[in-house]
């Protein structure tokens, strides 16, 4: 994997842990408007994030709720999945 | 429905080859405190919640923690993926190889299998609820014995996140708990003309549990 694609996979990971975090801190506090705000904000990013990502390298996503793409070919099965990526010495 | 997006929830590296770590490790993807555990322990408790609040943290944490499975597997895989029969052999791990080569199976460090009995669904979600804080607590140990037993800085760096999901969970149950005692506190016992307060006695609304009227 290219390091440009690299870093955007890890952005997004990061961006999304933020959502995960609000998204469970808002499961018992539905009514904190500030961490709802939060919420969105972290939304939006991950959402152009994972846009841009799809654009680039192909669906994040399966069953075709991810970017559908103009390629040719089915991105989808392309190496390398998760378990292959050695992330040493990147964080 | 699930829907399975191809990353990980974590960067998760290893530095080096290292069976006899991925021994250890791996009770957390099949042990009786793993990953496994935690997930469907809490999918399958989800159904007989009695507030929205319950159902959507055992949803979304039951989802964190199939994507923490993941994350342990990657752990195994990497640990074990380059290693020859005698590195097999000096990591204890030849009982293993011989079941299963270098796949990923659900098992304990001492290759005992995944069992359902590791887990509950009492239906009393008050009864869940304390499991699943417990589950967590245990998994929160879990975790720092094996940094103990780790001699891999990388694998470290995966390790504390992990560990610290643990402690978020169990803040979140614990408040899962506290609105739970608060719904219980109410008697949910709606007026009409010509009830018959005796019936009360027998159950409550959805839950099972007895109230007096």
């Amino acid at each position: 994997m290219d390091p440009k694609q690299m870093e955007l996979l890890r952005r997004i990971m990061e961006t999304q842990f933020i959502t995960v975090e609000l998204n469970l801190f808002l499961d018992t506090h539905p009514s904190e408007e500030r961490a709802l705000q939060d919420f969105r904000a972290a939304s939006r990013e991950l959402h152009n994030l994972i846009a841009t990502y799809e654009a680039a390298y192909g669906p994040l996503l399966n069953f075709g709720l991810g970017e559908p793409g103009m390629a040719p070919c089915w991105q989808w099965i392309n190496d390398p999945w998760p378990w292959e990526i050695n992330w040493r010495g990147k964080c | 429905m699930w829907v399975y997006q191809k990353m990980l929830q974590y960067p998760a590296g290893v530095k080096a080859c290292n069976p006899k770590l991925a021994k250890s490790i791996i009770t957390q993807y099949g042990g009786p405190d793993g990953e496994l555990a935690a997930s469907l322990r809490y999918l399958t408790q989800r159904y007989t919640m009695p507030i929205p609040q319950a159902k959507a943290a055992l949803t979304d944490i039951g989802t964190e923690e199939l994507a923490h499975m993941e994350i342990v597997a990657t752990l195994v895989y990497n640990l074990v993926k380059d290693a020859s029969i005698e590195d097999i052999k000096r990591a204890g791990l030849d009982g293993y190889y011989a079941d299963h080569d270098k796949a990923l199976y659900f098992v304990n460090g001492d290759g005992v299998p995944w069992t359902a009995a590791y887990i509950q669904s009492k239906g009393d979600p008050i009864t869940d609820i304390t499991e699943d804080m417990a589950a967590e607590e245990k998994a929160r140990s879990t975790y720092e014995y094996l940094l103990q037993l780790s001699d891999d800085p990388e694998v470290d760096r995966t390790l504390r996140f992990l560990w610290q999901r643990e402690i978020v969970h169990f803040q979140r149950f614990g408040e899962v708990l506290d609105l739970l005692h608060e719904h219980y506190s109410h008697k949910h016992v709606f007026e009409m003309k010509g009830y018959d307060p005796a019936a009360l006695k027998k159950k409550d609304d959805d839950s099972g549990r007895i109230i007096t009227p």
